[in-house]
């Protein structure tokens, strides 16, 4: 960690909808509102009829007791939910039924956090259950639309809301933070990351302890690596300079890649919180939350070590495998196949992001099963493909998508071992290269040189040591 | 068959119904035309339901005829306060503001009338929103008293209790808030019931002050009121804080004749804004039945005293939260389109959606929520609402019912009160305590003065309305009011 990024200061506010719920928090109106006509998924309650009360959905404590349990937060045993009023069309009521740690209000939970992979504490001050406000659109952008459009499809849907400390120290902490999250909600199965808005984040960055600039409207957590970058330039850029940063509110346009100023933060707005009391008390009982924790799904934690006993994984692959609940589950199919496990580890965790990262996919994109990966591992194991080789495979594999078997047939890398023919190809390279032979008697490091072509010539089948052995002999007979 | 048959007590018709004695055809036509004749007077209706609920009265009289079975209300002509919605009939809340809402689904007090055979033959007159205590507040104008229609007749269920006083409807419902059962019921000379807070499921009921308000009904006699309390009642999946408990039966506790009651007459119900009239004839009541045998012993709860500010602050917090809804977007009174920002937008239309009455209760609620101001009021009015709870149940753990004044002046006359808010809001000064505390409270007609109706106000603990039915119906017993003298409260 350098000194410079030390002098940064970030904390997340993070709304993750619960969108494996069947239906919305306070009615049953269902979960499931994306590709729906617009204002067709609401009912009496999530459009605020007169008359119409919320009901909670019980449902939704078990999911957020999990999702508090495994960030390691104190839940609290009796809670209530609070009102945040304000006027705006997305919220039906003009008030959002929600959590409040003050004004005698009560969180969902308190005092959590997540580690990180350098050991460093980051805390999630509070943890609240609160309820989606409508979406809003426009033809265009909000300046140039003539109409503003609501769609209630989407108001009610729960979400819970997990505000960090400011303990985040750089960008990278904030993608390293957000992937463990992410990670952890997964295997909570509470949500579906891949849905388009099922998480939001606002970011609260300063610099060199300098004013907080929020960051509103990012949408994605892959975004916000991005806009911290974008903030964190720009501060330091108005520093150089001897301007002040002023305490404010940004956007983040993550077309144009950059946060543009909302408003200025001169005064705090008045939400007139108070206790909703068509809602009765929550109590959530010390047997309710144990049996929550019994029957918890395995965490990336857990599953993490197992996978360095279960498949010999070392510890830093069995972390990059578990940052991500598909490639989990997909390395943990792939090994189960495979009677080497751990070079299926190395291909997963080693090899492939970088193609990845090249081709700018993701795994899920990808039509290879991980038969295929099991194949491949089983077939380096048992030495049928060298290791030079078994890329080639790897890489034809990954693009389109062959049984590593059939590429290995087609294009004939098996390995070379008969010696014979090894002390073949090696006197045609030394016939061939006499100004080398005599270079490596001279020099033992000039017998890369032979080596290299007679990879060449054999395009990488037979054993390096097998190939440096022979190489060796000849020249001491020489 | 003649008029004469309104005058049959309800809980005989219903019967009378049942066994074919009266057509519910005829009583529900009777009914019509009394509504058709006298209303445009007294404006106790907003949307009467003619022809469904005559067509519906055929159809069970058919269903009667044919030995088949019928709900517990079967054929009886129910009038609903404007606040609680009846499937595809406008529920205007008394408001400009709703003027064209037709709501688009059933309370569910609604939905347990309608199971039970009974018709809802229309929907009655209230103040803006349930925020007043005279049916004065109201966009559609104000109600008349029955007795004398230069008075109020209390409210904000004004509409409702002077219907039944008026034989314009069998039974019905009000809600009450701060008294807005009890009070058009003591104005009316009617019997009108609050339950306890949770009895009852709110859901349809549009919200003044949620914490606070329970539906409730409305007859005018107390065995008719028990009927209509026994189909409503009861736990509601849709409204969390109704309660999980057996629904309460109570029409047939009046086989037996109460015996012994512990009767507390808290001092603090006969403050010096008690009018002597009220005074005596409370004390008239309570003299009669202690002759009876009945022992009453004087009591005081001195938190009471702070009662009607800590309501009115609790209340129209509250509101100005409930109402916040009503911005013209989705439905409700909308200005014509403009290009204005929503905050523009929003004003517009609530200025001009509500009246004066709800304006000032939304503002003075959304201050004493502000930052700054949630201490010092509504913070504290919670905390004095502990205390008058905690005063309560020391009460009943010597006394099984208090006995007060249900309104603390007579009836007053139309526009008296209009330009002195405080003087109309210190009308709730002995009906809030209950509201405030949860527990039942009912308000039974107990005499006239120069004409004009007194009610008493019997107070139980939570769940306890078997007790205010038993003593309603002691009082009523020994009580004699002579109708004759209403101008529309005969027929």
């Amino acid at each position: 960690m350098s000194s410079e990024s030390k002098k940064i200061k970030i904390g997340l506010e993070v709304h993750c909808q619960l969108t494996s719920l069947k239906t919305k928090l306070f009615c049953n109106s269902p979960s499931d509102y994306r590709e729906k006509p617009p204002n067709t998924n609401i009912c009496p309650v999530c459009i605020g009829t007169p008359g119409s009360l919320p009901v909670l959905n019980r449902n939704a404590l078990n999911y957020a007791t999990m999702v508090a349990s495994s960030l390691n937060f104190e839940i609290m045993s009796h809670m209530i939910f609070f009102r945040k009023n304000y006027f705006y069309p997305d919220m039906s009521k003009n008030f959002q039924i929600t959590q409040y740690d003050r004004a005698g209000g009560v969180p969902f939970a308190i005092n959590g956090y997540i580690l990180l992979n350098n050991g460093r504490k980051i805390r999630l001050g509070r943890m609240q259950l609160e309820e989606d406000p409508a979406k809003i659109s426009y033809d265009g952008t909000i300046e140039s639309s003539s109409e503003t459009y609501v769609d209630y499809n989407r108001a009610g849907i729960a979400l819970i809301e997990i505000v960090t400390e400011p303990d985040l120290e750089s960008p990278s902490d904030a993608r390293e933070f957000l992937n463990k999250l992410s990670s952890i909600l997964e295997h909570l199965n509470v949500l579906d990351l891949g849905l388009e808005g099922s998480v939001r984040c606002d970011a609260n960055i300063s610099h060199r302890g300098g004013k907080r600039v929020e960051i509103k409207n990012i949408s994605s957590f892959k975004e916000v690596e991005r806009a911290l970058n974008f903030e964190m330039t720009r501060q330091k850029s108005l520093a150089s300079k001897g301007i002040n940063v002023s305490q404010e509110t940004r956007h983040w346009d993550d077309v144009r890649r950059i946060t543009i100023s909302l408003r200025l933060k001169e005064e705090e707005q008045d939400y007139r919180y108070f206790p909703e009391t068509d809602l009765v008390p929550v109590t959530l009982s010390e047997t309710f939350i144990e049996k929550i924790n019994h029957d918890m799904p395995e965490l990336p934690k857990e599953r993490e070590i197992r996978f360095q006993q279960e498949y010999n994984h070392s510890s830093e692959i069995a972390r990059v495998l578990v940052k991500d609940k598909y490639l989990a589950d997909y390395s943990e199919k792939a090994a189960k196949e495979s009677i080497a496990p751990r070079e299926v580890g190395i291909l997963l965790a080693v090899n492939l992001p970088p193609f990845l990262n090249e081709i700018g996919k993701d795994l899920k994109s990808l039509d290879v099963a991980p038969e295929h990966f099991a194949e491949l591992a089983d077939m380096i194991s048992k030495g049928e493909v060298s290791r030079r080789s078994s890329k080639t495979i790897f890489l034809e594999m990954l693009k389109t998508g062959q049984k590593p078997r059939n590429i290995f047939d087609k294009k004939g890398l098996d390995v070379i071992s008969d010696s014979k023919s090894i002390e073949d190809i090696v006197t045609k390279i030394f016939k061939d290269n006499p100004e080398a032979v005599k270079d490596a008697a001279k020099d033992t490091k000039a017998i890369n040189f032979l080596l290299g072509k007679i990879m060449q010539e054999t395009r990488g089948r037979v054993d390096p040591s097998i190939a440096t052995k022979l190489v060796k002999q000849k020249l001491s007979v020489q | 068959m003649t008029a004469r048959i309104l005058d049959i007590p309800v809980w005989e018709v219903v019967k009378k119904i049942a066994n074919q004695e009266i057509s519910s055809e005829d009583y529900i036509s009777e009914t019509l035309e009394r509504i058709q004749k006298i209303d445009p007077k007294i404006n106790a209706y907003i949307t009467v339901i003619k022809e469904a609920s005559l067509d519906k009265a055929l159809e069970l009289d058919k269903q009667i005829r044919q030995g088949k079975t019928v709900g517990r209300l079967a054929g009886l002509p129910i009038a609903i306060k404007d606040s609680i919605c009846v499937k595809n009939i406008k529920n205007t809340c008394g408001s400009r503001m709703l003027e064209n809402f037709v709501a688009p689904y059933n309370a569910t007090v609604a939905d347990k009338i309608i199971r039970e055979d009974g018709i809802i033959i229309g929907k009655t007159n209230l103040d803006e929103f349930a925020m007043g205590t005279s049916t004065e507040h109201s966009f559609f104008g104000a109600t008349r008293n029955p007795w004398d229609s230069s008075k109020v007749p209390g409210g904000s269920s004004g509409g409702s209790a002077a219907s039944i006083a008026s034989f314009e409807a069998a039974l019905a419902l009000g809600s009450d808030t701060g008294g807005s059962i009890r009070s058009p019921a003591s104005f009316c000379s009617v019997v009108g019931l609050k339950p306890t807070y949770g009895a009852v499921s709110r859901y349809g009921l549009v919200s003044y002050s949620n914490s606070l308000e329970q539906i409730g009904p409305i007859a005018r006699d107390v065995r008719s009121t028990a009927i209509l309390m026994d189909c409503i009642n009861g736990y509601d999946i849709r409204d969390s804080t109704s309660k999980n408990t057996v629904p309460q039966r109570f029409a047939d506790i009046f086989k037996n004749t109460v015996k012994n009651l512990k009767i507390g007459v808290p001092n603090e119900f006969f403050g010096e804004g008690v009018q002597k009239e009220v005074h005596k004839s409370i004390w008239n009541v309570i003299h009669k039945i202690e002759k009876l045998g009945f022992h009453y012993e004087k009591t005081t709860l001195p938190m009471v005293k702070y009662a009607l500010p800590a309501y009115y602050i609790i209340a129209m917090s509250e509101a100005s939260s409930n109402l916040a809804r009503y911005d013209g977007l989705r439905y409700g009174f909308n200005v014509p389109k403009n290009n204005l920002n929503w905050n523009t937008t929003f004003s517009k239309n609530r200025r001009n959606g509500f009246g004066d009455e709800v304006r000032q209760r939304i503002m003075l609620g959304t201050y004493t929520l502000s930052a700054g101001y949630f201490d010092q009021y509504y913070l504290k009015a919670q905390k004095i609402r502990t205390l008058i709870k905690q005063d309560f149940d020391r009460a009943f753990k010597k006394f099984d019912i208090l006995v007060v004044p249900s309104m603390p002046i007579l009836p007053f006359t139309l526009g008296e009160k209009l330009n002195d808010p405080l003087s109309l809001y210190m009308c709730d000064i002995n009906t809030v305590p209950a509201n405030l505390a949860g527990i039942p409270s009912i308000s039974i007609p107990c005499g006239l003065s120069s004409g004009l109706p007194i009610g008493v106000q019997i107070m139980a603990p939570p769940f306890r309305e078997d007790l205010l039915f038993k003593a309603g119906y002691l009082f009523e017993e020994n009580v004699t009011i002579d109708k004759s003298v209403g101008e529309f409260t005969n027929v």
